[in-house]
């Protein structure tokens, strides 16, 4: 909301400085996002007349002029200006000044044209960065020639009306009374504590046979509508000083009319609109539903079709104006225009903002009505519309006023102890304070020894009981008044993570102590994303939630699988040179019980690994086991195919039986695809799965008396046999090894084709209280041995 | 002793000092002392000896063995020594060359900054709470006080996913599950991911928030106040300070913005807090009596306050990242920054 310094002041004595204003605002709830000075970028510029011309002896298209800038003196300007003449009065950019250009700044110095002095340049309205809303002829082509009784060497900015600041203000969503200049005004001058002065808003009626009637049919889409009729309109230009208001917030001027209900919107915040009566039939207006299919075409020349869902304004046979958005072409003001019906209404917010979302057209009005207006405004916004007609002779008000009130304006009354104000801050604020503060802020006090009856003011539709009003009231005496206390009088309570959250963090820690870099990614990707994954069309990763109004494709599915999420984060990384990394995630997927969406869907925690560039498959696998290691549970792993991994380089990971979760290497040729030049592998967990079989808490071991035996056993296998299943076999087949570990496989020409050989540490547990003897050691050896021949057909090394 | 052990005993004494090592010293010592050695033979000499000679015999054995065994001890503690210090001299390594070690990881920014907090709060007896992510519109919204024609909800771009079904834009939505699941005193934190339709240079369409809530007799403003200059000291150095600034939420009434004195140049005005000396980090306020309400929570008996954070906020002013979107792109030269 952008509010002139200037137009402030209309309405409150403003006795500090803009700067001092912001803060003070800043301090009160409001923020100034950019406090702008209007001849920030005009500096040294001042009023000089011409008092000889005479052309460039070496330039046909230059004249050198003599110019009195009074007080300052003469100065020599040589100008390519043609609408220059001798007595006139101009703007002259002094030596060292600044003026706009081509949309930035531009220094002016003395300097020589066509070998003769220039000390300085004459200014367009253009370089003073206005235009003919704020000084007649800013916008001529060529110099800004001003009045003749301009006074000379006097600062170009007050006299074109530059001299100003703009405060672009946040006003918060409840403040829609503060989206008005008045409506700000209300509060500088409550936090100044100077008086207010309101606009006027007096005027004659004159009293006229014409009836006017409104019928409001859906009183709660429009609680208020006050309509009045305005006769002899005579449609002209709007005065300057109302052109340059309307310029100043960034409105054109359109004719006086118009400008008057736009004036208004700004002043007050109370949207208006102007039918032009000689188009309304059957003199009357009816405020409905639009009837199914039924259009309107708004003044910019938009067609709409409609639904009972949109109100509409219409006189006895059509619609008129779509309410709160915008009026229709069919009764739009023109330069004919001889007699007026202003319409000040409340429409309430949700209803003006699904019609202007529906239909996709917003206007002041619209953003207005959907922020929430009240409805005590309409008819101070009816009265001020025609004074301003009275005071710009544009027309003549009448007494033909309508105004339908679906409730009566009857002010909220609260009662608010001085205690439970106090209850909420935390301090004793002095109650004299409480009232003055309320007060200013134009609320109406009755105060007794415990509380205060307060009448809230019809402007503050926000305000509903105690806490609204300690909000005003510590807001105005000052946040500084609050004394941090700790939870002085709270019960104390225990905290922290519970037992699932600490194991999230120490599933990370895993992770981490691996090597492996935490990743954030976003919790949508692009359905693209899952056809890289060559998932087939009925996969269930396919099932995904998808957004109604995502930014763009490539974020409008939710996860069911991490695994794309890391595959760009390592394609990024190797596009920026980063040759080896080791990534992990533990995130949310998406799983829809049903589609389209009936319910929440499920959402389930996975892990998903990454690596490239340093290490293969078997250090993922061993990130995994670290993982297993550490919440002491027992996965397998078993050869597998999935489409977006290498068919020999993929495994699905198990949980007993169930599976839990897959890792492997990137498909090369998703890796093509991708034009990825390094190996990647990935993994991903189904950590929910996972987590539910952690083990709750450590049990003890004794330590066995005796030290454990180890042997070593190299044989020699068909090349299909897996480690896992020697590994099986060999626990099986004698019950005192306590671990059997592969450290080394061979393959070579000795050994024939087809073969390799498997090394094992074998760890024998010595049993209760007896040390276990060489002899039996070897005798269980050989047990091993003769089950691995017998199953595999394995032959001693 | 015989002539004949003495020269055995000479003749074992020449050996061993030609032995040049420990191996040769053990070589030279079975030689004579092993089963098979010298004194080995005498042994079997003696079982041959008549048994009155034997004592005699076996006694001048047993003092040859002793003298041998004194010898090849006096030469092994010489060649020990001199072998240690011969291995001492080889064994020397390069301090200076790096150790061996497998590289930490480290974890994201965001979680650490969300341990943190929940470390400072989790000390003032704040349990941790994780709501879902896909939310109703009921918890998102309209429990917080926010209609579905409250302007409020224009302050947000909302993802829908459903009729009635969302990306929760706010980890406020937890304040209302927490209140249904239990009555005061509550002292709840809930971070967690939030979603808005917004992406620029300054915004990302998912970032994380932290949520706080108290809600328990005799709740002030005060209170507010209090703990959050204890989370500014425990984030931003111990001389922090906030400042509370009214400002809006549908779910709070007073509302404030809080503003944390600028940790980089200490209040005097930098570039970082644009000159003001403070640096706005989050919202807060009373809990409103209406939400109180929505949860069945008697609101003339308890008050509570609220307050939400952007942590990716708080990691960004924490740790001087510049820019949100290194948040995301989860670029090594970045992630590998955040050590422990």
């Amino acid at each position: 909301m952008i509010l002139p310094y200037s137009w402030l002041k209309d309405y409150v004595d403003v006795n500090v400085t803009p700067e001092e204003l912001q803060d003070k605002l800043f301090s009160c709830g409001f923020e100034v996002e950019e406090p702008t000075y209007l001849g920030k970028n005009v500096e040294n510029v001042v009023t000089g007349r011409i008092t000889k011309t005479e052309k460039h002896p070496d330039a046909d298209r230059l004249t050198i002029c003599q110019v009195d800038c009074g007080a300052l003196g003469a100065r020599q300007i040589v100008t390519a200006a043609t609408n220059v003449f001798e007595g006139a009065i101009v703007p002259v950019a002094l030596d060292n000044s600044t003026v706009l250009h081509e949309g930035g700044v531009q220094k002016i110095k003395t300097g020589k044209l066509r070998g003769v002095v220039s000390e300085g340049m004459f200014c367009s309205g253009e370089e003073l960065g206005i235009t003919d809303d704020f000084y007649e002829g800013a916008e001529v082509n060529g110099i800004l020639i001003l009045d003749e009784d301009t006074p000379l060497g006097t600062d170009i900015r007050p006299v074109v009306g530059i001299d100003d600041w703009l405060f672009d203000i946040a006003v918060t969503a409840n403040r829609p009374d503060c989206q008005s200049i008045f409506g700000m005004a209300r509060e500088v001058a409550a936090i100044l504590r100077l008086p207010l002065k309101a606009p006027a808003t007096d005027y004659t009626a004159r009293p006229t046979d014409v009836k006017i009637t409104v019928e409001v049919e859906e009183p709660t889409l429009c609680p208020r509508y006050v309509g009045n009729y305005v006769a002899d309109v005579k449609i002209g230009t709007s005065p300057r000083w109302m052109r340059r208001r309307l310029a100043l917030c960034g409105l054109r001027s359109v004719s006086d009319i118009v400008d008057i209900t736009n004036f208004v919107l700004l002043e007050l915040g109370q949207p208006m609109h102007a039918f032009d009566r000689n188009y309304l039939e059957g003199d009357g207006i009816v405020v409905r539903r639009a009837r199914e299919g039924e259009t309107i075409t708004t003044l910019d020349e938009k067609q709409f079709t409609l639904t009972p869902d949109n109100l509409l304004i219409c006189d006895r046979k059509k619609g008129v104006a779509l309410a709160g958005i915008m009026g229709g072409l069919n009764s739009e003001i023109k330069a004919d225009t001889r007699e007026v019906f202003f319409e000040a209404a409340k429409f309430a917010r949700d209803s003006v903002r699904k019609t202007s979302r529906a239909l996709g057209q917003r206007s002041d009005s619209s953003a207005r009505f959907e922020k929430g207006m009240d409805a005590w405004t309409c008819g101070v916004a009816m009265d001020r519309a025609l004074h301003l007609v009275e005071q710009l002779g544009c027309g003549t008000p009448t007494s033909c006023r309508a105004d339908v009130n679906a409730d009566p304006l009857t002010p909220k009354t609260i009662e608010a102890g001085y205690d439970r104000i106090d209850a909420v801050l935390g301090i004793s604020v002095p109650h004299a304070d409480m009232v003055a503060i309320l007060e200013r802020l134009g609320f109406g006090v009755t105060a007794s020894e415990g509380g205060m009856s307060v009448v809230v003011p019809l402007w503050r539709e926000d305000v509903d009981g105690y806490p609204d009003l300690a909000e005003e009231i510590i807001r105005s005496y000052g946040y500084e008044h609050i004394v941090p206390t700790f939870l002085a009088r709270a019960t104390v309570t225990r905290g922290g993570l519970d037992a699932a959250q600490k194991t999230e963090e120490k599933c990370k820690r895993v992770f981490q102590n691996e090597g492996y870099f935490e990743t954030c990614s976003y919790s949508f990707y692009s359905p693209k994303d899952l056809d890289l994954l060559r998932l087939p069309a009925d996969a269930a990763e396919r099932e995904a939630v998808k957004i109604l109004n995502p930014i763009g494709e490539d974020l409008s599915v939710l996860r069911t699988i991490l695994a794309p999420s890391m595959i760009w984060n390592i394609v990024r990384n190797v596009r920026r040179g980063n040759d080896a990394g080791r990534l992990f995630e533990l995130a949310n997927v998406y799983l829809p019980k049903s589609l389209p969406l009936t319910e929440q869907p499920e959402e389930r925690k996975h892990i998903s690994l990454g690596i490239w560039g340093e290490g293969d498959f078997f250090d993922l696998k061993g990130a995994v086991e670290a993982l297993a290691e550490a919440f002491d549970i027992k996965l397998t792993f078993e050869r597998t195919q999935k489409p977006f991994l290498h068919p020999g380089v993929a495994a699905c990971v198990k949980l007993g039986e169930k599976e839990v979760g897959w890792l492997g290497e990137l498909h090369p040729a998703v890796c093509e695809e991708l034009a990825l030049e390094k190996r990647a592998y990935l993994g991903e967990l189904d950590y929910a799965a996972l987590s539910k079989k952690f083990a709750k808490d450590i049990t003890f071991h004794a330590i066995p008396k005796y030290p454990d035996v180890e042997r070593d056993l190299a044989v020699v296998v068909a090349e299909e046999v897996t480690c896992a299943q020697m590994e099986a076999c060999i626990l099986k087949s004698c019950k005192a090894v306590r671990k059997a570990e592969l450290f080394d496989v061979f393959r070579g020409p000795v050994l024939g084709k087809g073969k390799k050989s498997m090394a094992f540490h074998i760890t024998f547990a010595a049993e209760g209280d007896k040390a276990l003897t060489p002899e039996a050691a070897e005798n269980y050896f050989k047990k091993i041995v003769d089950a691995l021949h017998k199953n595999f057909g394995a032959e001693l090394r | 002793m015989d002539k004949s052990l003495e020269e055995i005993l000479q003749e074992a004494a020449d050996k061993f000092a030609l032995a040049a090592d420990s191996h040769a010293l053990y070589e030279a010592k079975t030689a004579f002392l092993g089963k098979m050695g010298r004194l080995g033979a005498l042994y079997k000499k003696l079982r041959e000896l008549p048994e009155a000679e034997r004592p005699a015999f076996g006694a001048q054995i047993n003092e040859l063995r002793r003298a041998i065994e004194e010898r090849v001890v006096a030469i092994e503690e010489k060649l020990h020594a001199r072998e240690m210090s011969a291995r001492l001299e080889k064994e020397q390594v390069d301090v200076t060359m790096p150790g061996r070690r497998r590289r930490q990881g480290t974890l994201h920014p965001v979680t650490r900054v969300k341990n943190l907090l929940i470390d400072v709060f989790a000390g003032m007896g704040f349990e941790v709470f994780e709501g879902p992510e896909i939310e109703t519109d009921y918890y998102n919204f309209t429990a917080l006080n926010t209609p579905a024609d409250h302007p409020a909800r224009d302050m947000q771009d909302t993802f829908y996913l459903a009729d009635g079904l969302l990306l929760r834009t706010q980890t406020s939505a937890g304040q209302i599950r927490m209140m249904e699941k239990k009555q005061p005193p509550i002292k709840m934190l809930s971070p967690g991911r939030v979603f808005r339709s917004d992406d620029d240079a300054t915004h990302s369409p998912m970032f994380h928030q932290m949520e706080g809530l108290v809600v328990d007799k005799n709740i002030t403003l005060c209170d507010l106040q209090g703990m959050l200059d204890e989370f500014a000291r425990v984030v931003f150095g111990k001389n922090s300070k906030t400042r509370l600034r009214p400002s809006y939420f549908p779910f709070t009434e007073p509302s404030v913005e809080v503003d944390v004195s600028c940790h980089a140049c200490g209040g005097k005005g930098c570039s970082l807090c644009k000159g003001t000396g403070w640096i706005e980090v989050l919202g807060a306020g009373m809990v409103n009596r209406r939400v109180l309400e929505n949860c069945n929570i008697d609101p003339d008996v308890y008050s509570g306050f609220a307050f939400g954070m952007g942590i990716e906020r708080i990691a960004m002013l924490k740790y001087g990242i510049n820019n949100i979107k290194l948040l995301t792109e989860n670029d090594v030269r970045f992630l590998s920054q955040f050590k422990d």
